[in-house]
């Protein structure tokens, strides 16, 4: 709505000063509209980012100054006790090492596997293919929802429940992966594969010497990609784990928060917490959010 | 198989057809060239796509199969080692859920969260795409990575932080409160606000994902179309409405299906921050059917509440493409 407003405010405002040359005008009428949509983002941003802040300030807040009423905004002494707590209770650094090494894996097993189709589907005529790409825009809009029972029940019969092999396997290679790497292989000319293919090149060598070094930024946005979806998974980890030792960090911190045995008058601790599974997620993605943008923009082009 | 592979072998003769109409010569060299590397690229585009087809067999198509298949037995506890066990017991899960009121509310938060939460993620995401779309250059990448951060971070961990946020004797929005000299109302312990709440933390976590689609949407729009509508003297808000608002369609399109079908998906956030209640206002289809799968083990029944919410999902997504593309013409 005040996006609209303010260029109404534009167009009157060059009129009324005649006497001014054509470029200071355009600068004198843009200021005012420039200056609503900055004031406008900055608020936008205020209220986006306060939950961070209240987050990152409360994690070092004493247990007074947690529970005074009205709230204290800025801690005043700052302490490192909700983090020793949260430590003292929660191995910490066993459920990082498990989000790593079931993130790693997952990444690793979605770069080889969804670049292998998106090659075939990209640059290989063979029978068949249609069908292939039908069944991956197919799996990209069934809800995952819609698998965990079974995958419950195989996973229990495979005995794979508690392993790292039960909370990758189902994630392995992704339908949005092959679909990314399909849309960037598309692009890479034909005459290249052909050049090589009379030199006498194969398939594999042709894929991994020839196309992969030429999809490196594709191949940067779905890592990311992958990786933070792994990060961030909830739902089938919170499924596939019993055992304590082998939760991921969103369960072990969603089972430390919603435990009323435990979360009684620890928000200090579940802010750390928060804070720590929060933190190298995001600097993950200010580091690479270039990276970001491009593959939403890919993903949403169809 | 032998008319696929000829079906194949005609479109590859297509595809050489006009690199091989140069000159005559090259013609049989090129067809013979063709068909040898048609043979090996079957061959390895069956190779290539194996493992995906495995995973993809083994831990999607059978589990969608087998979901279909538990929602008509009375697959429980006792059946997670013996699935054979399990009886068929015909559509009597699919009859019980419609007179279950606990899944009708289920559906009925659900469809709330929707009908709520969408328009208001959607136009706030276009708020700030358009913000950001006009007359600002610098800051521009500061703004976006601001407004996008909450889409990546660790959902549970975010929940557990507006569960304090909104905490009514000491979180952030109580402070509000108690500066303009209010008490806060206990937003996730009221039946009647706390489903809003859920809400907002939505909006908040995912206008982001809306706003970088719109960016990139409003990008594609070529500068001449602008200029062209300038010249003719359009104001602002008539280029909004007759050029940026139409070219947006299809992106508007994928913003609302997308957002739509995370929406009916919700379940970490009433799982952390208020575990369906109070009295089951916030209890969402999602979190309805871990309930009744994981922890009673009525697998059949949360089986078949995963079919209603999948022909639901299936239902509203194809209905928003037509109605979204009808519009259009």
């Amino acid at each position: 709505m005040s996006a609209t407003s303010a260029p109404g405010a534009v167009s009157t405002a060059p009129s009324k000063q005649p006497g001014n040359t054509p470029p200071s005008r355009v600068k004198k009428a843009r200021n005012p509209k420039r200056v609503l949509v900055y004031v406008l983002l900055s608020v936008g941003l205020l209220i986006m980012s306060a939950p961070f802040l209240w987050m990152a300030l409360s994690a070092f807040k004493t247990p007074q100054e947690l529970t005074a009423s009205p709230p204290v905004w800025i801690p005043t002494e700052w302490t490192l006790e909700n983090f020793r707590d949260l430590l003292d209770k929660l191995d910490l650094p066993l459920y990082f090492m498990n989000s790593v090494i079931v993130a790693m894996l997952v990444t690793a097993s979605n770069l080889v596997f969804c670049s292998m189709l998106g090659y075939a589907l990209a640059k290989l005529n063979f029978a068949g293919r249609n069908k292939i790409f039908g069944l991956v825009l197919g799996a990209l809009m069934v809800p995952g929802n819609l698998m965990l029972l079974p995958l419950f029940v195989l996973m229990s019969k495979l005995h794979l429940i508690d392993s790292y092999a039960g909370l990758v396997l189902p994630f392995a290679a992704g339908a949005f992966g092959v679909f990314l790497m399909r849309q960037f292989m598309q692009s890479i000319p034909d005459e290249l594969l052909e050049a090589a293919r009379m030199d006498g090149a194969g398939e594999w060598y042709i894929f991994w010497r020839i196309v992969m070094p030429l999809v490196k930024p594709a191949l940067a946005t779905l890592s990311i990609f992958t990786f933070l979806g792994s990060w961030n998974n909830f739902v089938w980890p919170l499924i596939a784990t019993n055992d304590p030792d082998k939760y991921t960090l969103p369960v072990a911190l969603a089972t430390f928060a919603t435990d009323p045995n435990k979360a009684g008058g620890s928000n200090g601790m579940l802010m750390a917490g928060s804070l720590l599974v929060v933190l190298p997620v995001v600097i993950l993605f200010i580091a690479l959010q270039r990276h970001f943008t491009q593959g939403i923009a890919t993903a949403g082009m169809k | 198989m032998r008319t696929m592979t000829a079906k194949a072998a005609e479109s590859a003769k297509a595809q050489a057809g006009p690199g091989a109409s140069g000159s005559p010569a090259t013609g049989p060299a090129g067809r013979r060239g063709g068909s040898k590397s048609m043979g090996v690229q079957n061959l390895a585009g069956w190779l290539f796509s194996t493992p995906f087809l495995v995973l993809f067999l083994v831990f999607m198509a059978f589990p969608i199969l087998a979901t279909l298949a538990m929602s008509f037995t009375d697959f429980g506890l006792r059946t997670v080692t013996h699935p054979l066990d399990a009886n068929f017991i015909g559509f009597e899960n699919y009859v019980n859920l419609f007179s279950d009121e606990k899944f009708l509310k289920s559906l009925f938060n659900t469809a709330y969260f929707v009908v709520v939460g969408v328009p208001l993620t959607i136009f706030l995401g276009l708020v700030v795409a358009v913000l950001l779309n006009n007359g600002i250059d610098r800051a521009r990448t500061f703004f976006r990575v601001g407004f996008y951060t909450p889409v990546v971070t660790t959902i549970v961990a975010v929940a557990v932080v507006w569960r304090f946020v909104l905490d009514p004797s000491d979180g952030l929005v109580a402070g509000l409160f108690s500066e303009v000299g209010l008490t806060s109302p206990d937003f996730l312990g009221s039946e009647t606000l706390a489903m809003p709440s859920m809400i907002a933390m939505a909006v908040w976590r995912n206008l982001g994902t809306v706003m970088v689609l719109f960016i990139a949407g409003l990008q594609a729009i070529p500068t001449e179309v602008r200029e062209a509508a300038r010249l003719d003297g359009a104001g602002a808000w008539q280029e909004f409405k007759g050029i940026t608002v139409p070219l947006l369609r299809p992106t508007l399109l994928y913003a609302t299906v997308i957002t739509t079908i995370g929406y009916l998906n919700v379940f970490e956030e009433p799982f952390v921050m208020t575990q369906g209640g109070p009295s089951d206002s916030t209890l969402t289809v999602s979190l309805n059917m871990y309930r009744e799968g994981f922890n009673f083990f009525h697998m059949g029944y949360a089986s078949a509440m995963a079919y209603v919410l999948f022909v639901v999902i299936m239902g509203i997504t194809v209905l928003q493409l037509r109605l979204l593309k009808d519009n259009t013409k």
